[in-house]
């Protein structure tokens, strides 16, 4: 099945109520790729946090910019990238909160970094100030998920 | 297509938000708008039913951060009951049970503010 598969592109406005849609697209190709249901749902968290990233910091909630969703399939992983044109962000270089230290103070911010990192086996960033900038997260097949695919 | 709701009642001296469909940074602002009508009511002692909850991303996970502090300062607490697993994964991943009293079945958390008043 991943020998056939398909790279998969969505493209959106920079609206919160496009995540939902965000997050159906995601999930399928997911599902489809061989994931279990548990798998498919951190990948989908990993990138809806990604895209409220972008309509938070990249793009300050301006709601006609837009962000690309592409799902690459390799051989035994799943590679999404969140692409955008707005502010560069970099979570890559911020620090990953000590977590109780966090919640102790009643911080709101820096979780969805630490859900990316956290959920996903591999987070990556490329970014070009207001030309491109990529957020890549790659999820691996479980060893019984590459069993079930083949 | 999924909904978000939030719906509000009164009883046993305890306020309990009943939330229903997905909380992520689109819904985030009616749960925020609900827990700042309990503080405006001085409502302190507040239940969240998440029976109905069927996704939570950090967006809505920052609501209850944002009011938690206001609430105990005032005596109070937000506690969180009947919780799916895959929602209770997510505050687990980030270590929410530390902060938060999570409970099986709202009648517990509504014995446990009970307990706490007459301590």
């Amino acid at each position: 099945m991943a020998g056939k598969a398909q790279k998969l592109t969505k493209t959106i406005e920079s609206r919160t109520d496009n995540l939902l849609e965000v997050r159906e697209f995601v999930l399928q190709a997911s599902r489809r790729f061989g994931f279990s249901e548990e798998e498919a749902s951190k990948i989908v968290l990993a990138v809806d946090e990604a895209c409220t990233n972008v309509i938070k910091h990249a793009y300050q909630y301006a709601p006609d910019r837009t962000i690309e969703i592409v799902i690459q399939p390799e051989k035994s992983s799943l590679h999404i990238t969140v692409i955008d044109d707005g502010k560069a962000f970099n979570p890559s270089v911020a620090r990953l909160p000590d977590l109780k230290q966090h919640l102790s103070h009643y911080r709101r911010g820096g979780l969805g970094i630490y859900l990316m990192r956290t959920l996903m086996d591999k987070v990556e960033y490329k970014y070009a100030p207001g030309k491109r900038n990529e957020v890549r997260l790659t999820k691996y097949l479980t060893a019984s998920e590459s069993r079930a695919q083949s | 297509m999924a909904d978000f709701k939030v719906h509000q009642r009164d009883g046993e001296g305890v306020s309990v938000i009943d939330l229903k469909g997905y909380l992520d940074a689109h819904t985030a602002p009616d749960l925020e708008n609900a827990f700042q009508k309990l503080l405006t009511d001085r409502k302190y002692n507040i239940i969240v039913n998440c029976k109905d909850l069927t996704y939570i991303s950090s967006a809505g996970l920052g609501v209850f951060m944002a009011f938690i502090e206001d609430v105990r300062k005032n005596k109070g607490d937000i506690k969180l009951s009947n919780m799916s697993p895959k929602v209770y994964n997510v505050f687990d991943l980030l270590g929410f049970p530390i902060l938060y009293e999570i409970y099986r079945e709202e009648q517990e958390a509504v014995v446990k503010f009970h307990e706490q008043k007459r301590a």
